[in-house]
């Protein structure tokens, strides 16, 4: 598997889930920021696709069972609470690993250079968010809580080894990435008067079967939708 | 860009005006007449003599409310103006597009942020302003009121609504309101670059296999008329025109800038390979225009009146996404209020209602 596609597939899942956004946010400042976030992301699985193969073809024409995200960003928006639970469990691991990436040196440091700044935002962006809505209202508090508990059992597979993500190659070590990202997530959480969840962490098959292309049901209706136009008329160009 | 007020322009220009307002001032207590007498003198003068007004001068009642009537309609027409558009970012049909119809709308929201900072210049909040338009009591642009029912449609939109937007707006950077102004110099660059990628849009279609030649083709039969009716009702039928024009709000009339959008689409359209749906537009040597078919003006009256295809469902959205953030607004408010230290909380109280409410 490549590492690429599966770092490729992780922004361009999140990027389509955060863009169903778009016209629904809370507020105008958030219409803008969501669909910021949205844009980065797109931006990084374009480079990341085009590493692989057409990004085209790989985003249009491949099936659910080929796609190597992680369950974590296929999962559905929610309200916004559990949209910014999806976003600080992703974007903290995401800017650790891109940091890692960016000084390790190997084939993913020029564009995780770049990317890390983007991802630098999302993560205060999702960060300064837990801390309203947990220290805000009491019913924002029970929401938030309510949707970092939801997503909790999809944070495992952030941490199983990814092919061509080693320690060795590119300086990523899944279990030193796991412990500073418990660590960033359990401080962010506790500033914000919420509690780190305590269940299992093993997503729905085993931890990290989204790498294998064993995906959630909300997933494949997700794809009908992004791929359908593409599809619909095949060799045409945009 | 420097700000001339018109009290310090009339200083220079009319010596009068400007000693009749503030004596007329010193006895504002007992002449009131007198005195806004003259302090319209010194705004007619500022206007006559194209210099902007700005938030702290004087200015008409009528004046004030045909700009905040007006900038709020502008304001929600960005912010509705979005659905039609995001009802495709998880359709388009690849990447490239989708990024910049994603950027596109996210400019939209921006160009909204702007239209409401600009607008409570005068007064009034977003709050109210959102307030009256969930109330269906201040309107936003017929036009999004059709509904976008193929890719191609984003392509229209871009090249008509966009195109027939900026038309309008392009004048009103000269408005005689500072703030307006302004706000529109900065959105009038952004909308002029998505003008241009919603032809290109519709030009690889055009280009493309048949399926997609005539899924343009029917885009723009749907979204032609539709933008003509953007310009607003016909000169003898505006009740603002006049009045607004006087003030150089508005520095053309609605049927001279439809005129010079048929004038540009004409062979842009030709240039596209897809045809205009109106069997009477011709070139007039006479006038150097085009001639060009009669509006439905019933069609325009009907969406008006909230009868339009989309009507009930843009303004159920809109509200609907505003009451379910509500507890998200109150969260960013209650939480400000926690860990704002008591001096700032002193310092600037409205600043934090305005920017979590």
């Amino acid at each position: 598997m490549s590492a690429a596609l599966a770092l490729g597939d992780d922004a361009l899942v999140l990027s389509h889930r955060l863009g169903e956004w778009a016209g629904h946010a809370p507020v105008l400042e958030e219409e803008v920021a969501l669909a910021n976030i949205a844009l980065d992301l797109l931006g990084q699985a374009r480079v990341l696709l085009s590493l692989v193969g057409d990004e085209d073809e790989l985003a249009y024409l491949r099936e659910e069972r080929a796609f190597r995200n992680l369950q974590l960003v296929e999962q559905p928006n929610g309200d916004f609470a559990h949209t910014i639970a999806r976003q600080l469990y992703f974007s903290v691991y995401q800017h650790l690993l891109y940091e890692r990436l960016a000084a390790g040196g190997g084939e993913f440091a020029d564009l995780a250079a770049k990317a890390v700044k983007e991802v630098a935002y999302h993560r205060d962006h999702a960060e300064q968010w837990t801390l309203r809505l947990g220290d805000g209202t009491a019913e924002s508090h029970e929401r938030m809580q309510a949707g970092l508990e939801a997503l909790w059992r999809f944070t495992g597979e952030m941490f199983q080894p990814v092919e061509g993500l080693d320690a060795t190659v590119s300086g990523a070590d899944p279990e030193e990435l796991e412990s500073a990202w418990l660590s960033a997530v359990t401080s962010t959480v506790e500033r914000a008067t919420l509690t780190l969840p305590t269940g299992p962490r093993t997503g729905a098959w085993a931890a990290g079967a989204g790498r294998q292309g064993l995906h959630t049901e909300p997933f494949g209706r997700m794809l009908a939708e992004m791929q359908h136009l593409h599809r619909s008329h095949p060799g045409a160009s945009w | 860009m420097a700000a001339v007020t018109a009290d310090q322009k009339t200083q220079s220009t009319s010596g009068t005006a400007k000693a009749a307002g503030q004596a007329a001032g010193t006895a504002a207590g007992t002449a009131p007449d007198a005195a806004d007498a003259a302090r319209l003198a010194v705004f007619d003068a500022a206007v006559a003599a194209d210099d902007r007004i700005e938030p702290r001068d004087w200015m008409p009642e009528a004046y004030r409310a045909t700009l905040v009537r007006q900038m709020a309609q502008h304001a929600h027409s960005e912010i509705i103006g979005m659905q039609p558009e995001a009802n495709w970012i998880t359709r388009a049909p690849s990447l490239r597009r989708k990024a910049i119809l994603m950027a596109k709308v996210q400019d939209e929201a921006g160009h909204g942020l702007y239209l409401y900072s600009a607008a409570e210049t005068l007064g009034t909040s977003r709050e109210e302003l959102l307030d009256k338009l969930h109330a269906g009591r201040q309107r936003y642009s017929s036009i999004f009121n059709y509904p976008t029912l193929t890719w191609a449609d984003v392509g229209a939109i871009g090249w008509l609504v966009d195109g027939a937007a900026i038309t309008n707006q392009v004048p009103l950077c000269r408005c005689s309101y500072g703030p307006y102004a302004r706000a529109m110099v900065r959105i009038c660059k952004e909308e002029s670059f998505h003008q241009r990628q919603g032809y290109e849009l519709l030009l690889a279609l055009s280009r493309g296999t048949e399926a997609q030649h005539a899924m343009a083709q029917d885009a723009v039969d749907r979204w032609w008329w539709p933008s003509l009716m953007m310009f607003g009702p016909p000169d003898d039928a505006s009740s603002h025109s006049e009045q607004s024009m006087a003030w150089k709000i508005k520095r053309h009339s609605n049927d001279e800038l439809r005129q010079r959008f048929v004038d540009i689409c004409v062979p842009q359209a030709q240039a596209l390979g897809l045809t205009l749906p109106d069997p009477d537009i011709r070139w007039n040597e006479e006038r150097g225009q085009h001639d060009f078919g009669a509006i439905d003006w019933t069609e325009f009256h009907e969406v008006l009146k909230g009868n339009g295809p989309c009507n009930e469902q843009r303004i159920t959205q809109r509200r609907r996404a505003h009451e379910e953030g509500a507890w998200v607004r109150d969260a960013a408010a209650a939480y400000a209020a926690k860990h704002t230290t008591p001096s700032t909380r002193t310092g600037q109280p409205a600043q934090h209602v305005e920017e979590t409410a």
